[in-house]
């Protein structure tokens, strides 16, 4: 495929050997505890480079082209705990692109440089509890004390919620409602007045930390707003685009293995004589999924060269955040019927792939906002 | 004090900055096609066919590791590699991992060439390799298992061979070497410039980082074919083997273990079995 450089390739067998080597030995005991450890597990990935792909070598990034970040997100997707993908993808690609994009050159040395090295662990706060797929909800605030803000509110569903160094958070930091008067601003959570109020017991997912994180009249300096005061919504709709082609790049590699074990177990499993595989029906099912990966992967890879070149993606990130979570539940549930009884048991990998992967379709804005904007940038749509 | 010592077809330096040295490694590094593909024989020839993608032998990655811990920051790790068809994609990996260039034999006479042909190759290219202290390379290539050739490079070379080793120590112009044996293992030490086989599986090979990969393709690989070498085609390849493979016989299949059913009493059958086998 002309797309793919030999130093592409040779990536991908850096990020997968990685994953076979530091991640998968520890799969279980991650999954079982409810966490996996960034602070030993992201110095790794930053000593490599692979936690600042995209952004500015000045801070240790790589200038990579949006190609690496694909790449790098597909192999994050084969591992079979996606909780700790979806981790460190917050880390990447989720609470760290408004940073790059619109943080002064000191909030970057002081948070962005860690971030990329490593040994400062991200977090991405939208959620409240009042406010999920409509953001324009929200209610925290940071309001203005001299030099400082004072933050008050409530986050919900915070992924890296109990491990977090900081949190790029959104916060009115003015009174004019809706999407106006909205700040990113960057929270350390060493900060008096900030807790965690709740680790959340989640149905997939597990290996990943998510929690309810409280702000009680927590002051920050004004100078840790990322951008311009007031234009937080509309930076977050930018962030949100990283946050959901991570999710559709994940999702293609996350699929791709699953078809191809569900294959190497078909053919190995004997019934009526021959091997399961030898049944056209299910074969053929096998065959569609892996055409309809094969369409997004490479939506995903135009999405990427549309990036390289500069351009807005809200269009590509949308379509393929529904196709990739719809497609994710549809080859999880197939992959995991094929097995048949074993497929329903934990031990099996289809069993946490099927609820792991269903959060898709709620977590970095649910299908139907996706269908949402979609109507509304083609038309569809009457007030 | 920087010193140069020609003798014979090789020369070495070694540079003593207080008790820092400067130290040049060379690694021979054999690109082998990918295990996790299943390899072909060649009926006629009855080699490996090795005319598809190459990579890096893990085995040298030990090697290659080694190499990069014992120069640490104050010296060079140079490559040699003898492929076909001018292949560097193994390469590529060695120098992405940190070593700063390689020196690549590549030519169509070198077909058929055995293993002591291939030290003599190698050994003309750790010639080209510029000066170096030490040569390191596997005990044996994942694909041909010779498991000879270091030693022959070390004969041709004129150069002291240590095999099997676990850990080298650099002492002044001297190496200490831990050598693997099959009780323990040998405290061996040993003036450098040396030829030094690594056992696999005693560092941990480093993963190349996105700035090594991006930095491996602008290394220099030297390539160069025989007669770069000033060897004569008739010396190396099918023509100078002194060793031919005569038939390939596909190894026996292993037989079905003993099942033992446990009636309670099976443990007793284990036992006699392990004491038979004087294991316990
Ligand atoms: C495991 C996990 C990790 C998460 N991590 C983070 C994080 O790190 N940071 C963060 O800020 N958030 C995070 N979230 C929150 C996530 O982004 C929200 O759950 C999501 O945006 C949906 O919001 P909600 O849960 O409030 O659902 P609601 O907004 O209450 O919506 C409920 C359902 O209603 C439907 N719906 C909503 N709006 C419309 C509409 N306009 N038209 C039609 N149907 C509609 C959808 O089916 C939706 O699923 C995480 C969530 C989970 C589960």
């Amino acid at each position: 495929m002309g797309l793919f450089t030999e130093e592409h390739d040779m990536f991908r067998t850096l990020v997968r050997d990685f994953v076979e080597g530091e991640i998968e030995p520890h799969a279980e005991e991650w999954e079982a505890s409810g966490m996996f450890p960034a602070r030993e597990l992201f110095p790794k990935l930053g000593a490599l480079g692979l936690l600042g792909l995209q952004y500015e070598a000045e801070y240790g990034g790589g200038e990579a082209d949006p190609i690496y970040q694909a790449i790098f997100a597909e192999e994050m997707g084969r591992m079979s705990c996606l909780g700790v993908a979806m981790a460190i993808g917050v880390q990447t690609d989720m609470a760290t692109p408004s940073l790059a994009r619109f943080g002064s050159p000191e909030l970057k040395e002081q948070f962005l440089r860690p971030a990329i090295a490593g040994t400062s662990i991200a977090a991405i706060g939208v959620t409240e509890p009042d406010a999920g797929s409509d953001v324009a909800g929200m209610r925290t605030k940071a309001v203005r004390d001299g030099d400082d803000l004072l933050v008050t509110g409530t986050k919900l569903y915070i992924t890296n919620g109990l491990q977090a160094d900081w949190v790029c958070l959104l916060a009115r930091t003015s009174d004019e409602g809706g999407s106006r008067g909205v700040s990113q601003v960057i929270v350390p959570t060493d900060s008096e007045g900030f807790s965690v109020s709740r680790k959340l017991n989640k149905l997939g997912m597990r290996s990943s930390d998510t929690a309810e994180l409280v702000f009680d009249n927590v002051r920050i300096p004004a100078a840790n707003i990322i951008g311009t005061e007031g234009r937080g919504f509309h930076q977050q709709m930018m962030q949100f685009q990283d946050e959901r082609m991570v999710a559709s790049y994940q999702m293609v590699g996350a699929m791709d293995h699953a078809l191809q074990r569900t294959a190497d177990y078909l053919k190995e499993r004997k019934a009526f004589g021959k091997p399961l595989m030898a049944n056209q029906h299910l074969a053929y099912e096998l065959a569609d999924l892996a055409s309809e990966v094969d369409l997004l992967r490479h939506y995903n890879y135009n999405a990427a060269e549309a990036a390289k070149r500069g351009e807005d993606i809200t269009r590509f990130a949308t379509v393929a955040k529904l196709r990739s979570a719809r497609l994710a539940r549809k080859v999880a549930d197939i992959c995991l019927q094929f097995h048949g009884g074993v497929g329903y048991m934990e031990e099996t990998w289809t069993a946490r792939f099927f609820r792991d992967t269903r959060l898709w379709s709620i977590g970095g804005g649910a299908d139907e906002v996706m269908l949402r904007t979609l109507a509304r940038m083609d038309g569809f749509w009457a007030d | 004090m920087p010193s140069t010592v020609v003798a014979g077809s090789f020369c070495y330096r070694r540079v003593t900055v207080g008790k820092l040295s400067y130290m040049n490694v060379v690694v021979c590094v054999k690109q082998i096609p990918d295990p996790a593909d299943p390899g072909a024989l060649d009926p006629t020839t009855k080699t490996l066919k090795r005319d598809g993608k190459l990579i890096l032998d893990e085995s040298d990655s030990y090697g290659v590791e080694m190499a990069l811990q014992l120069v640490g920051d104050s010296g060079e790790v140079t490559l040699v590699s003898m492929a076909p068809n001018g292949e560097v994609s193994g390469l590529r990996t060695a120098l992405a991992m940190g070593a700063a260039k390689a020196v690549l034999v590549s030519d169509d006479a070198l077909k058929g060439s055995d293993s002591l042909t291939t030290a003599k190759v190698l050994a003309k290219a750790i010639g080209r390799a510029g000066d170096y202290d030490l040569v390191l390379a596997a005990t044996e290539s994942s694909d041909g298992y010779t498991g000879t050739v270091p030693e022959q490079i070390a004969e041709v070379l004129g150069l002291p061979s240590v095999t099997f080793a676990k850990s080298i120590t650099v002492d002044g112009s001297s190496i200490k070497v831990d050598r693997q044996t099959e009780a323990g293992y040998d405290e061996v030490t040993c003036p450098l410039p040396a030829v030094v086989s690594v056992t696999a599986g005693v560092v941990e090979p480093r993963y190349p980082s996105f700035k090594g990969i991006m930095a491996a393709k602008s290394k220099p690989v030297d390539q160069v074919g025989i007669a770069d070498l000033g060897l004569d085609a008739g010396a190396v390849g099918w023509a100078g083997a002194g060793q031919e493979i005569v038939e390939v016989v596909a190894a026996e299949a292993r037989e079905a273990g003993e099942v033992i059913e446990d009636d309670g009493e099976a443990y007793n059958r284990i036992v006699t079995f392990l004491s038979d086998l004087k294991v316990i």
